[in-house]
């Protein structure tokens, strides 16, 4: 460094031998990053591979890299019916996906725009209910779903998953109006818009990423939920973890079969949190950061 | 429309998070009555649980005895506090989280340094490394324990060779590998969001004085990346205390008790020996240990928000 910098000749031969090394520099950094990505995308990268593989190149070793696709795995997944389990997958994240919304909104609204008094206890209240750990509400919640007649039944889990990412929800929604202009809010107030027309006209159209943001967040983790899925559920209202659980003791070939089933199940998930990478950091740190 | 024009008055004066209402009680109630129907829901839904298990844990009450239920007093809370068992599971857990915490933020921070530059493919490689987050946690598991580890046909000895039993040999590394490859990119997608919050001037300026990169990383990023840091491994600790997918998938807590983890033992007293009074007096025992730990953690999280509410 010194010698460069003592060097009084050819600034500019110095300058281009900097930017060359810098260049270089600058190209190893590129390639250890793409080398990361694509380490940590490796064990994905194998789960899809697999699933197209016939059985007996799913437990080849060494590993089979190049082989002709076949769709056996799904076909057997699908034999084996797994469409309910989606189905009731897809059931229990949607429909608690929107209780959440229907309920969170209104109460992030009572915590920013027209705060109640003690606002910063009602935030810090639901936060702790999200740190209680869901294993010490289990046997009650187990025992009163069974004394209701309700185990197996798809609308427990709707209320659980509910419960469980209203917390997310509130704090979530809670710093995306707090974005909203309060000049926003004076002017339609002056200009005599009633509180209804406000949120209609003003406040939704502003905070519409931030509720689908919210949603996609609580997809996410209603979708992937296990815990009480596979102690709450059965064959009728199983998700689809659920369909998986057979899978974890192995039973002779299969690893084809499970890959496909993996896939398959981790797809609307991945596929919404690709589309929505930007939202995906606001949500998963509660709308701390932005 | 009378009503209109008072609600609207209310608003006027001050910005959003203005001070609140202190007027009449109809007013509060107004300001009340968005909140309450999601107050009421949590309240119902996640405290009476936990007033039924206080109840539950004074039982003596197996559910392999119909009939015999009994008061039993603390003898439950005697029973789980000596228990040799929930002593390992709490090692085990504290052990689980606190290595995959740690070793996902550093890996985590690593990989967001390498993003934090442009170049080409960038937007790909980071659509990459959050797939791992994003594939559902138990399919996750699933792919490590079969695909992964199987010491005949798994990937790890199809690259490497040899003929490890990886899940029976190094039981809780492998569960601990599994939970950092999926959230390595949890803490990535934050620290990025912090670095990329750096204003570039700062940066320019130690530069032009001469501060080398690592002390421009050591004295200028690192400092301003602190809450960022905090708030990856807050939330990270969260979720991962209560691992149970992995636990249950990969090792089912075994071989002996070398996985159990809380979250498994409770399960297994509950589902497997059908100790009712005996797993509630535990999940007492573990509300409690969280209380403490969250009453620092809200401490943490308090200051990160108004941090965030200042800028």
């Amino acid at each position: 460094m010194t010698a460069v910098r003592t060097d009084p000749k050819a600034p500019a031969a110095r300058q281009r031998r900097r930017a060359r090394r810098t260049d270089r520099a600058g190209a190893g950094w590129t390639a250890l990053a793409w080398l990361v990505g694509l380490l940590f995308f490796l064990p994905v990268l194998w789960m899809v591979l697999t699933g197209f593989k016939r059985e007996v190149d799913a437990a080849s070793n060494p590993p089979t890299w190049v082989f002709t696709p076949v769709l056996d795995g799904y076909r057997q997944v699908f034999d084996r019916d797994i469409t309910p389990y989606l189905l009731n997958s897809l059931m229990a994240s949607v429909v608690s996906t929107l209780f959440v919304l229907l309920l969170a909104t209104p109460a992030a609204y009572a915590l920013s725009i027209r705060p109640v008094a003690k606002w910063r206890d009602v935030l810090f209240f639901f936060i702790s209910t999200k740190m209680l750990p869901a294993v010490a509400a289990l046997l009650p919640i187990y025992l009163l779903v069974k004394e209701l007649g309700l185990l197996d039944n798809v609308w427990t889990m709707v209320v659980l998953y509910t419960a469980m990412n209203l917390p997310l929800a509130v704090w979530m929604m809670r710093s995306f109006l707090l974005e909203v202009p309060p000049a926003l809010i004076e002017a339609a107030a002056v200009d005599g818009a009633s509180v209804l027309v406000t949120i209609r006209r003003i406040l939704l159209p502003i905070v519409a990423p931030g509720l689908a943001a919210t949603a996609l967040i609580c997809f996410i983790f209603s979708w992937n939920e296990f815990f009480f899925a596979v102690n709450l559920t059965a064959t009728r209202a199983g998700t689809s973890p659920i369909f998986l659980v057979g899978f974890i003791t192995s039973e002779g070939l299969f690893l084809a079969r499970l890959c496909a089933a993996a896939t398959l199940v981790s797809l609307p998930v991945v596929l919404a949190g690709w589309i929505a990478q930007k939202q995906l950091v606001r949500g998963l740190s509660m709308g701390a950061v932005k | 429309m009378s009503q209109t024009r008072t609600t609207g008055v209310v608003v006027t004066p001050r910005a959003p998070v203005a001070a609140p209402a202190r007027g009449r009680a109809d007013g509060r109630w107004a300001r009340r009555a968005p909140l309450l129907p999601a107050l009421v829901f949590a309240i119902v839904v996640t405290q009476i649980p936990f007033l039924v298990t206080l109840y539950l844990s004074t039982l003596d009450w197996n559910a392999l005895r119909p009939g015999e239920r009994s008061f039993a007093g603390l003898a439950n809370y005697a029973q789980v506090l000596t228990d040799g068992r929930l002593r390992a599971a709490l090692l085990n857990t504290v052990v689980l989280t606190a290595c995959a915490v740690v070793a996902s933020v550093l890996l985590g921070l690593g990989v967001a340094i390498l993003l934090d530059r442009r170049f080409p493919g960038r937007g790909v490689v980071r659509t990459l490394l959050i797939t791992p987050f994003l594939v559902m946690p138990m399919a996750a598991a699933l792919l490590w324990k079969h695909a992964i580890y199987n010491p005949a046909y798994g990937l790890i000895n199809g690259i490497v060779g040899g003929s490890t039993d990886w899940v029976s040999q190094y039981p809780m590394l492998s569960v601990v590998a599994t939970l950092v490859w999926q959230w390595t990119p949890f803490m990535m997608l934050i620290i990025l969001a912090g670095l990329q919050s750096q204003s570039t001037e700062i940066l320019e300026a130690a530069r032009v004085d001469g501060a080398g990169a690592w002390q421009i990383f050591s004295r200028v990023t690192l400092p301003h990346l602190r809450p960022y840091l905090e708030l990856g491994a807050l939330l990270g600790s969260i979720y991962l205390v209560q691992t149970f997918d992995a636990v249950f998938t990969i090792t089912q807590g075994g071989p002996g008790t070398a996985t159990t983890n809380l979250p498994y033992e409770i399960y297994l007293t509950t589902f497997r020996k059908f100790e009712y009074g005996e797993a509630a007096a535990a999940g007492v025992v573990v509300v409690i240990a969280t209380i403490v730990v969250a009453t620092f953690a809200l401490r943490v999280i308090s200051s990160l928000f108004r941090l965030e509410d200042a800028r």
